[in-house]
C-alpha cells in the first residue's frame, strides 16, 4: 500500500504535492492520510475526490484516514464531502457532525455536475443563498453579484461541453488571515476527470502547433485565445468572459489540465502564469479566487 | 421590400415565460446552451405560425440571470437566423427591459457573430447593440430621435454628406434595425412599440 500524506492545508497551493504523492504503480492501493490536516478549501476537497476516483480505477478502493481535528471533519461534513467520498474511499476515523451554530458561509456544497440541469440547480442555489453573502460580506454591488452566477454557470458548463464526463463544483467564502490583509474571499473550485484540454482541442488545433502540442499549448489556445473544438464562432466565449469578470474583481483564475496550469495572476498573488511539468492528472481543475471589496473600493 | 407600420405585426415574448413554456420548467435564470436553444426554437415556432412580417419583442424584464451560452443560442442565433436572405420569415427584433446584467452578454454574443440588435434599456431609451460602426450608431440614434426620417434629414442632423448617410441607412435597414418605408423614409422600430 502506498501512503500519501495530505498537507496541513489542502488547497490549490498544495494540491500538486498530493498528485505527486500519488504517482507510482497504479495497481498499488493508496492510503490518503489526513490525520494532521487542519484545513481544506473547496479546491482541496474536490481535488481529493478527483485523485480518489483515479486511484480507484486501477487498484482497490483507496483508504482515507480522517483528520484528528473534529472541526475539520465537521466542516467537511458541512461541505457535503462525505456524500461524494463514501463511494470513492474506504473511510477510517470519526466523522464529526456539522455544527449548526452561527451563519454558514457555505455558498455551495460540493455538487456533482453531470448535466445542464445540474447547472440550473447550482445557479438557483447560489442566487437563493449567495446574494446576501456576496453583497453584504464581500461588498459586491448587487448588479455585479448576478455576474457571479454567470461565472459559475459558464465554468460548470465547461465540464459538460468539453470534458465529456461529469465533475464537481463547490464554492465557499473565507477570511484570509495572512494574505490580502485579512480580506474576505470567495473560492470556487470546479473539476472533472474528462479528456482534458489537450485531447479536447487536438483534432482542431494541434496542427497549428507542429511538434509542440502539449497540455500547456492547449491551455494557451483555450485560455488566452478562446479556441475550442467547435467551429461555431459563438463557442469559446465562456472562459474569456470568466477571465474578464474575475479580472474586474481583481481575482485569480487558473486551469490545471494534465501536466500544466495556466492562470491570470493578480498583483496580490505570486503564482506563475504558466506552470509546466506538473505531476499528471487527467481532466481539468479550475480554481477561482475573488477578493471581497474593502471600504475604500466600495466608496 | 418595404413596409409601413400597418404591415408589421408586433409580437412580444416575455423570455422568462417563454422559457417556462419551451423548456418546461421555471427558469427566470436563463442559463445553459440547451435552455437558450429550446427558447429559440419556441420563439421560431411561434413566429412561423404568424406567417407575416412581424416585430418580435424579446422582453428581459423578468430575467434575473443571463449567461453567455444561453444568450448566444437565444439571442445571437435567433437574430442570425432571420438576418440572411434565406430567412424563413420577415422578422424584426427588439430587446426590451435590458438591465446591466443582460446588456453585456448580449453585446458580446452579437459582436462575436457580427450582428446588431435594437434594444430598449430598462431605464428607457433605445440603443443599438452588437457589432456596429460609429456611423451606424449615430444614424440609428438620429432615426430613433426623429421616429422616421429620410437620408437628407439624417445627413442634415449629423452634418454629413447625403450619399454617405444613404449608404449607412441602407446598411441599418439591411441589418433590420430600422424599417425602410416606401416613401424613402426609415422608421425607428421603437415607433412600432408605441402604445403597447
Amino acid at each position: 500500500m502506498k501512503l500519501v500524506s495530505l498537507p496541513a492545508s489542502l488547497d490549490e497551493r498544495t494540491f500538486d504535492a498530493v498528485v505527486r504523492g500519488f504517482e507510482g504503480d497504479p495497481g498499488e492501493r493508496r492510503l490518503f492520510d489526513a490525520t494532521h490536516m487542519r484545513w481544506a478549501d473547496p479546491y482541496g476537497m474536490i481535488g481529493l475526490l478527483a485523485v480518489a476516483t483515479v486511484a480507484g480505477r486501477s487498484a482497490e478502493k483507496p483508504i482515507l484516514r480522517l483528520p484528528e481535528n473534529p472541526d475539520v471533519t465537521s466542516y467537511m461534513t458541512r461541505m457535503g464531502f462525505f456524500e461524494h467520498a463514501t463511494d470513492l474511499f474506504e473511510i477510517h476515523g470519526t466523522r464529526a457532525r456539522a455544527r449548526a451554530d452561527g451563519p454558514s458561509p457555505v455558498l455551495l456544497e460540493i455538487t456533482a455536475i453531470r448535466s445542464h440541469g445540474d447547472v440550473h440547480t447550482v445557479v438557483d442555489l447560489v442566487n437563493d443563498r449567495g446574494m446576501a453573502i456576496l453583497t453584504q460580506e464581500l461588498k459586491v454591488p448587487v448588479r455585479e453579484a448576478f455576474q457571479f452566477s454567470v461565472v459559475l454557470s459558464e465554468v460548470c458548463q465547461n465540464i459538460i461541453e468539453h470534458a465529456e464526463t461529469g465533475g464537481w463544483v463547490a464554492t465557499q467564502t473565507y477570511t484570509w488571515k495572512k494574505r490580502l490583509g485579512g480580506r474576505r474571499v470567495v473560492v470556487i473550485a470546479v473539476m472533472d476527470l474528462g479528456v482534458g484540454f489537450k485531447a479536447s482541442l487536438a483534432g482542431t488545433h494541434a496542427t497549428r502547433y507542429p511538434g509542440r502540442w502539449s497540455d500547456a499549448t492547449a491551455l494557451e489556445a483555450a485560455f488566452l485565445h478562446g479556441q475550442t473544438r467547435f467551429h461555431d464562432p459563438g463557442r469559446g466565449q465562456g472562459l474569456q468572459q470568466i477571465r474578464k469578470q474575475v479580472g474586474r474583481w481583481n481575482g485569480r483564475v487558473s486551469i490545471r489540465s494534465g501536466s500544466a496550469r495556466i492562470a491570470d495572476v493578480p498583483d496580490w498573488d505570486d503564482a506563475q502564469p504558466l506552470a509546466q511539468h506538473l505531476p499528471f492528472l487527467e481532466g481539468a481543475q479550475i480554481g477561482i479566487i475573488i477578493p471581497g471589496r474593502i471600504e475604500e473600493e466600495v466608496a | 421590400m418595404s413596409y409601413g407600420p400597418a404591415n408589421v405585426i408586433a409580437f412580444e415574448f416575455d423570455l422568462s415565460l417563454a422559457a417556462r413554456r419551451s423548456v418546461a420548467s421555471l427558469y427566470s435564470h436563463l442559463v445553459t446552451r440547451p435552455t437558450g436553444r429550446a427558447l429559440r426554437l419556441g420563439i421560431e415556432s411561434q413566429i412561423g405560425e404568424l406567417n407575416a412580417c412581424c416585430l418580435s419583442v424579446l422582453d428581459f424584464t423578468q430575467v434575473i440571470v443571463l449567461d453567455y451560452s444561453c444568450a448566444d443560442e437565444a439571442v445571437a442565433k435567433l437574430v442570425q437566423r432571420y438576418s440572411g436572405a434565406d430567412r424563413p420569415n420577415d422578422v424584426y427584433f427588439v430587446a426590451r427591459g435590458l438591465g446591466e446584467q443582460h446588456r453585456e452578454p448580449i453585446e458580446a454574443v452579437l459582436s462575436r457573430h457580427g450582428l446588431a440588435l435594437a434594444a430598449e434599456l430598462g431605464g428607457g431609451g433605445f440603443v443599438l447593440l452588437g457589432a456596429v460602426s460609429g456611423d451606424e450608431h449615430a444614424a440609428f440614434v438620429e432615426v430613433e430621435r426623429a421616429r422616421a426620417a429620410n437620408a437628407v434629414q439624417i445627413a442634415a442632423s449629423l452634418g454629413r454628406q447625403i450619399d454617405e448617410m444613404t449608404d449607412v441607412l441602407d446598411v441599418l435597414a439591411h441589418r433590420r434595425v430600422v424599417l425602410r418605408q416606401g416613401d424613402g423614409r426609415f422608421l425607428a422600430l421603437s415607433s412600432l412599440l408605441e402604445g403597447r
